[in-house]
């Protein structure tokens, strides 16, 4: 997935200067055509852009208790995007998240009925059962990747769908995920609800609540940073990710790195959506699993790390901001134009940033060409 | 309740079966053939789900606005190009990863789609339907492939001519060249990046005549959920093929009948897990390519980036 990327060292302050303006000129221009066109088709399809914007400032940040809300979102958005730049270390391309999403929040939600510790203690199952479902469900692209050499681009992919009718098989059996028919009631697909001891905590600041999920995203985030930048496994991870033929020769087995960062990749969303299940919030089921849960949190994430390629801190601020667009568009209806347009809006978004390193490394090139061309 | 032998009987003496896995082995064909041509060329195309969902609404509204199928087929091309432009010059133009932009395509296309399409509505309808006398008379088979919507026939040109384009046109060889050892066709003249946007842009081409096929052959309307993940079934098509056109196309017949099988069952009333129905294409997928992915051999380029000078 790496790019080759010819450096050239600045030979002046003034050079890095330059190359800096260049940067952020590039970054202004392709994020302004981005917002551009998306006020454009509100336009063209008779909407207003600046109701629209407006909405989406109060349903992301300017309302009282839309923070916690928004953060939240930020927090699985946050963990499916770290668990994907693993994987993109490693040179593989995940793109079955919402399934491992999915999956893993299915198995912590038959775990976490079957545990009887301590709350704190059974918290942190639910998470690790969350984890390991995840990591199971990419395992098998793992799996078919290593041992039989099918692309995991593909495979992650139709696993989604996959994943989605496992899923609603378990939906239909009390002794897999549904809940029994008394504590249902009218109400089809739902699983029982977590006790109350059992919940992720959700402190309150400044009259926002949200879920300690954003924490163990940023621990994690640390965390991870450290362990590609600093120790033996990220650089072997690196090394395999940027050429597999020197890893081979340096001893890294492409199979065991290869599906362990896969497999990690899906460790991380299934981690996102055992954390959805503990940690409750309007958005994402009260508690509860049930059909349709990840709700688009994995693909979401999975464009978060689209964007931030393979920086682990950029992935915190990055997430926060597609979590704003997330729920600002749920008061972007009453100003009369579909909440879809943020949906566009984050796709124009990711392509807009993916404009300007690219532009970036072709005019490296150039100047590398240049520059050698006048020593000769 | 019947014994699963009858069953499969039933099911393989249904015109029905037939006439579905026609349909839906056409709109894989439409996908697979484009992209078969992508990925000689060293481009696995993942934004095809893109050029369907893209040349499938575009043909929408040029149907709404015309009451013509020959101007929506062209608008769908239109649309399936559009989304070609932007995979093809940002990764073979700019050098940005092809997959990242593919996938930004397939997100960003369906969430543009979704939105237009609440907020115009075209209004469609299914192509005339030409029947092929004599053939059309053939059992079983007949009526599928010989009595379809007219935009069906466009298939048994679309894939000789391109067979002919890659295996038997200058163009084709410095394509395949391209996929192959880009290095060396760099070297011998060739503009490596100018095929592969090439290609892309063929896809873009017969993918949006999927799109197109999709609306006015298949389903008779539009909706943001029209495609479906099939455009990654035709990727797997073309895996499953082993990177020939004939394989390919046995693919689409393949992952097809797993599609039309699917509807048959339930039409002739027989009960089976609905959860496994669903998800039996995308098994039957899995499976065909676990089987014989490692037995074929990709272009040996395919997938990664060309820059002259470096490796």
């Amino acid at each position: 997935m790496s790019t080759g990327t010819a450096e050239v060292a600045p030979t002046s302050k003034t050079w890095r200067r330059i190359r800096v303006g260049e940067w952020l000129v590039l970054y202004a221009l392709s994020i302004s055509v981005a917002l551009l066109i998306a006020g454009t088709l509100v336009e063209a399809t008779g909407g207003d852009w600046l109701p629209v914007l407006s909405a989406l400032l109060d349903g992301s940040v300017r309302r009282p208790g839309r923070w916690g809300e928004t953060l939240g979102v930020a927090g699985p958005l946050l963990l499916v995007a770290l668990g994907t730049v693993v994987s993109a270390k490693a040179g593989l391309v995940n793109i079955g998240q919402e399934g491992q999403l999915l999956f893993g929040a299915a198995v912590a939600t038959y775990f976490s009925f079957l545990i009887g510790g301590p709350g704190p203690l059974n918290v942190v199952l639910i998470l690790l059962f969350g984890a390991i479902g995840g990591a199971a469900w990419a395992g098998i692209a793992a799996g078919l990747r290593y041992w039989r050499g099918v692309p995991e681009v593909l495979s992650t992919l139709l696993l989604v769908t996959v994943s989605i009718q496992t899923v609603a098989y378990g939906m239909r059996w009390e002794w897999l995920l549904l809940a029994p028919q008394s504590s249902r009631g009218n109400r089809n697909q739902v699983s029982k609800q977590l006790a109350s001891n059992n919940r992720l905590p959700r402190p309150e600041i400044f009259g926002n609540e949200f879920p300690l999920t954003v924490y163990i995203g940023v621990v994690l985030a640390l965390l991870l940073a450290f362990g590609l930048g600093r120790t033996v496994w990220g650089l072997r991870l690196r090394l395999l990710g940027h050429n597999p033929r020197v890893a081979k020769r340096c001893g890294v087995s492409e199979k065991v790195f290869g599906a362990g960062a896969l497999m990690i990749s899906g460790g991380f969303a299934g981690l996102a959506g055992g954390a959805m299940l503990a940690g409750g919030g309007f958005s994402f089921g009260n508690y509860q699993f049930m059909t349709g849960f990840s709700d688009n949190i994995g693909w979401t994430g999975l464009l978060v790390a689209l964007v931030v390629r393979e920086r682990v801190f950029l992935a915190v601020p990055v997430a926060f901001v597609f979590a704003c667009l997330r729920t600002g568009s749920s008061f972007v209806g009453s100003t009369g134009v579909e909440g879809r347009i943020t949906d566009v809006i984050q796709g124009l978004l990711v392509l807009a940033l993916l404009i300007p390193p690219a532009v970036m490394v072709l005019r490296n090139i150039r100047r590398a060409r240049a520059a050698a061309t006048v020593r000769v | 309740m019947s014994s699963f032998p009858e069953a499969v009987y039933d099911i393989f003496t249904s015109n029905s079966t037939y006439i579905n896995a026609a349909l839906f082995g056409g709109l894989l064909a439409f996908a697979a053939t484009g992209e078969w041509v992508a990925e000689r060329a060293g481009t696995l195309n993942i934004s095809v789900e893109a050029m369907l969902l893209a040349g499938a609404f575009t043909s929408a509204v040029g149907y709404d606005l015309t009451d013509s199928v020959v101007v929506a087929l062209v608008a769908g091309i239109l649309g399936g190009m559009l989304v070609a432009a932007i995979q093809a010059e940002m990764s073979h133009r700019l050098s940005a990863d092809q997959f990242v932009v593919g996938l930004t395509l397939n997100i960003l296309i369906f969430g543009l789609t979704g939105f237009l399409d609440r907020e115009i509505d075209p209004a469609t309808k299914t192509a005339a339907r030409w029947t092929v006398p004599i053939l059309n008379k053939v059992p079983l088979i007949g009526k599928a492939l010989f009595g379809q919507p007219w935009p069906f026939y466009l298939l048994y040109v679309l894939i000789p001519l391109s067979w002919w384009l890659v295996y038997r046109t200058r163009w084709g060889l410095e394509l395949r060249a391209a996929g192959e050892n880009p290095q060396s066709a760099d070297v011998s003249g060739i503009d490596v990046n100018r095929r592969r946007r090439q290609a892309v842009y063929y896809a873009g081409l017969t993918s949006g005549l999927g799109g197109a096929f999709l609306v006015f052959v298949q389903v008779g309307r539009f909706d943001d959920s029209i495609v479906g993940g099939r455009g990654f079934i035709a990727i797997a098509a073309v895996i499953f093929g082993g990177w020939t056109l004939r394989g390919t196309i046995l693919g689409c017949v393949v992952f097809a009948a797993a599609l039309s099988f699917r509807l048959s069952i339930q039409g002739l009333g027989y009960q089976v897990n609905n959860e496994l129905l669903q998800a039996l294409p995308f098994l039957v997928t899995i499976l065909g390519m676990a089987l014989f992915a490692h037995r074929v051999r990709p272009p040996a380029a395919l997938a990664r980036p060309f820059v002259r000078g470096l490796r």
